[in-house]
């Protein structure tokens, strides 16, 4: 018994008043490389109609509190401490007690709206089925509730909707779907885990409003998991933060992002990008973007009137329609847009490795159409390359010196080994990583170590042309700005233009010179990145701008109303 | 991007902070020494393991330090009781059963490890270059694996016997002829998601050839998948030629293997001596099993899909 338990114990009737009670949390998992304790002495609680928000960068331990909480834990964890929802002890009760608590008292929201819910039941049967497991309820008022509750999530026409499966359904419909399970019987507390990491930011915003009005409506506790600090702005009343399975610093929403205390939350909301709009920041000083020298000379890539269709006849997908684009010399052109618009298709188009359907595509001047394919080849060697995964982007079985050298071995064929690895020693320095690095594994190397390898790999050709296709998603924040700062150090340094993909509005903003918007395969708007964010000419693009979420909770409080009363039409209509 | 201070953002900031990333990731175990320590904890892999050495040892070791002479008959010496010796009696020729037990081991061993081996090089290839190349290349190369696998091994491997009468070293073409289709089927299965890994991709786009992809990129990291496949056409193999040796068909006397030994004691079996029968048998079988115990024990270490 500690001291905290013993606290606990004499202040049950306020425990009562608890959704969520951790006390001296701590989780231990037993691994083939050994014992790992993943969470370690948290304690917190929420409160009725109350939502606190967890937050950490990944490895910090927020989602198996999380699980923890629900009794959720895989086999090889083992949960100390108290974990009581409304009084019952998570961590001691047996799993018969646990299975009449979870989906009635407590309910959970994941972050993957697709693997959430069974593929082959229809999704009016599958909340119908939630809501008879805990209610004595017949077949036919249940689904006439969950008819109910698929109106009251916002599914438009619901007694239709309830026979569609879920693959009918977009991403965000089905995270309405699954919310619509989550509260199917009222619980008094939601934890929700990322759950709207997966969807693009507008259909971000409005999973978050649905939330925000379901559980102030209901007074239910919520447990919200998540990196975004946007989110947490936008969303939480209190904030947790979690580092290395600690709790490091706690407070309301204000406190925390606005005043924190604690190193680790200063470093955090420091690397977070921030788009920068209008309504706020009237007269914008754009420091980000190194100083715009005209972009001149011939266009390094250029794409135009490109089509692309993927199947065939009446199956057939039209993925990008008529786009042109062209980066030129040292600019950085960023490509930005929902999932599904045709940003990476567009970026592979510009790769090589998607044949357009018509149009054409010029790289470094020569129509690559025309020509064959062992001239496209060398021609190729002016590209350099850095995509999304950082675990997919370098071959496991290679060490990271054969990884970097590989396109040297391609197009430096006379190279001697010796000159390779003092190539491959002086981009690793380039890029800020130790040459002692080259002859470790690719899994020894965190996510950011990674990409840099990438990074290491796509500059050592001295390539005139950088295609970065989400290079910094898969990352947290802190990790993501060290590494744009390596890239546009050394973009600043070598000259190469680059095409950056980003569904990231405010990384693009501070990123590049000028800005490509695209929508279901075609380009909405296209300009200098300063004007064309801050001032944006399409009502698409303005759309997409007041979604983003910020992570100061006053303005996003002032940005979410102005959106919800349909007034953020233009940054310079709405002064601050 | 030197991280900007808006003016939304806290005073206090620091302005420019780029802490190390936050995770060290102390992992010093290889991916391979994992996999072997799966395979050691998995015991009927390593008992397999242990038969397959044992039986290695026998057959090629064996003979040096127990001498018998398996190439003349010795027709005063023929259907011998086991003795002192001969540990295991002689056969309807005069041959010492034990050391023949080795000397048709020593064939089967080869042919199941060599045809195997075959089966499941001809099966990557194909399999790489159809699941590499796609489109309808793929659909014409699998389709042919498709015909193949509907016509039973065993028939064209009996008919191929009975046109040509083959040594060891035709039995392991026409075994690695037959029964490469499933394993291409496994690898081509497996080229397919590493076509398209974010590595491969980055090579193509930075005009690096399909040879290089192929040799460089799809086929080391296939490598758990076509060990496992090469693992169970080794016994698949072994039973193969048992089976065509058992119908006479197989390599010729005086060289022999176990389903040839099979064949030639079958008569034995109804006159009690079981010296003939029971040894060759029970060899194939632990041989066949302790490869299959093998294989299942590397899939689960290595953590790759099945046999076909």
């Amino acid at each position: 018994m500690t001291a905290a338990d013993r606290f606990a114990a004499d202040s049950s009737a306020a425990a009562e008043q608890r959704m969520l009670e951790l006390d001296d949390l701590g989780v231990t998992f037993t691994t083939e490389t050994g014992e790992v304790n993943a969470v370690r002495g948290v304690s917190l609680h929420v409160r009725p109609g109350e939502t606190l928000a967890l937050v950490g960068e990944s490895g910090s331990g927020k989602s198996t509190v999380a699980f923890a909480a629900m009794g959720l834990l895989p086999g090889n964890a083992r949960a100390t401490g108290r974990a009581s929802i409304r009084g019952t002890d998570v961590v001691s009760a047996p799993e018969s007690e646990l299975a009449g608590l979870r989906g009635r008292t407590v309910s959970m929201v994941f972050q993957e709206p697709a693997t959430a819910l069974d593929p082959l039941t229809r999704i009016g049967a599958q909340i119908a089925e939630v809501i008879r497991n805990h209610r004595d309820l017949s077949a036919k008022e249940a689904a006439a509730e969950a008819v109910e509750l698929l109106r009251r999530v916002g599914i438009p026409e619901p007694e239709q909707r309830a026979t569609a499966f879920p693959f009918q359904l977009s991403g965000g419909q089905r995270q309405r779907v699954v919310i619509a399970m989550a509260i199917a019987n009222s619980p008094s507390l939601l934890i929700a885990d990322e759950p709207t990491t997966a969807l693009d930011v507008s259909v971000q915003a409005e999973i978050l409003d649905l939330l925000r009005g379901l559980t102030a409506e209901a007074g239910t506790g919520v447990l919200l998991v998540t990196h975004n600090m946007g989110v947490v702005a936008d969303f939480a009343d209190r904030v947790a933060v979690m580092l290395h399975g600690e709790i490091v610093e706690t407070g309301s929403v204000e406190e925390v992002l606005l005043h924190p205390t604690h190193d680790y939350t200063k470093r955090l909301l420091a690397a977070v990008p921030r788009l920068a709009v209008a309504e706020t920041d009237p007269a914008p000083v754009h420091t980000g973007a190194p100083a715009e020298a005209p972009a001149i000379g011939e266009p390094v890539v250029e794409l135009r009137d490109i089509s692309v269709r993927f199947g065939r006849g009446r199956n057939g997908v039209r993925a990008l329609d008529g786009v042109s684009l062209s980066v030129r010399p040292g600019e950085t052109v960023g490509l930005v847009g929902e999932s599904g618009s045709g940003k990476s298709t567009a970026a592979r188009v510009a790769l090589g490795l998607i044949r357009p359907t018509s149009g054409s595509v010029s790289l470094f001047g020569s129509d690559l159409g025309r020509m064959r394919s062992r001239a496209r080849r060398s021609l190729r060697s002016g590209i350099g390359v850095v995509l999304q995964d950082p675990v997919a982007s370098l071959d496991a079985r290679m060490s990271v010196a054969e990884c970097i050298a590989e396109p040297l071995r391609v197009h430096r064929r006379a190279m001697s080994a010796q000159e390779r690895r003092a190539r491959v020693a002086d981009v690793l320095e380039r890029v800020r990583l130790p040459r002692t690095l080259a002859n470790r594994a690719p899994r020894e190397l965190s996510g950011g170590q990674r990409q840099r390898v990438s990074l290491a790999r796509a500059l050592v050709l001295e390539p005139r042309l950088l295609v970065a296709d989400e290079p910094t998603s898969a990352l947290d924040v802190s990790v993501q700005q060290s590494v744009l700062e390596v890239i546009s150090e050394l973009q600043a340094e070598l000259g190469f233009a680059c095409l950056f993909v980003s569904h990231d509005l405010a990384v693009v903003q501070q990123f590049a010179q000028r800005v490509v918007v695209m929508r279901a395969g075609r380009i909405e708007e296209q300009g200098p990145t300063a004007s064309t964010l801050l001032y944006p000419e399409t009502e698409y693009t303005r759309r997409l701008l007041a979604a983003v979420p910020m992570p100061d909770p006053v303005l996003q409080r002032q940005r979410r109303e102005h959106r919800l009363a349909g007034q953020t039409m233009g940054g310079s209509e709405v002064p601050a | 991007m030197s991280a900007e201070l808006r003016p939304d953002q806290a005073p206090g900031t620091p302005a420019s902070a780029t802490p190390p990333d936050p995770r060290p990731e102390p992992e010093a175990a290889t991916g391979f020494r994992l996999a072997a320590g799966r395979f050691t904890r998995n015991r009927l892999a390593v008992a397999g393991l242990v038969v397959v050495v044992l039986f290695v040892l026998f057959c090629f070791v064996g003979p040096y330090l127990y001498h018998t002479d398996q190439v003349h008959t010795t027709l005063t010496q023929v259907n011998l009781s086991p003795s002192a010796k001969h540990l295991l009696g002689t056969d309807a020729v005069g041959h010492d059963e034990l050391g023949r037990l080795m000397y048709g081991g020593k064939v089967s061993l080869l042919v199941g490890l060599a045809a195997g081996v075959l089966a499941t090089v001809i099966g990557t290839v194909w399999g790489a270059a159809a699941g590499y190349a796609g489109g309808w290349v793929d659909a014409v190369m699998m389709r042919v694996v498709d015909a193949g696998i509907a016509i039973p091994a065993l028939f064209i491997l009996l008919v191929i016997s009975a046109i040509t009468t083959p040594g060891v070293f035709g039995l392991i073409v026409i075994l690695g002829l037959v029964s490469w289709l499933v394993p291409s089927r496994l690898i081509r299965a497996e080229t397919l998601t590493l076509k398209n890994r974010d590595y491969v991709l980055t090579l193509r786009a930075i005009g690096g050839s399909h040879t290089r992809a192929i040799t460089r990129h799809v086929l080391p990291n296939s490598i758990s998948t076509i060990v496992v496949a090469a693992t169970f056409q080794v016994a698949d193999a072994i039973l193969l030629v048992a089976y065509v040796s058992y119908l006479g068909l197989g390599v010729q006397p005086p060289a022999t293997d176990w389903g040839g030994m099979l064949s030639a004691g079958l008569t034995a079996a109804y006159s009690g001596r079981w010296w003939l029968i029971l040894p060759p048998g029970l060899a194939v079988i632990l041989v066949v099993c302790a490869f299959n115990a093998i294989g299942d024990g590397l899939r689960d270490a290595f953590d790759v899909r099945g046999r076909g």
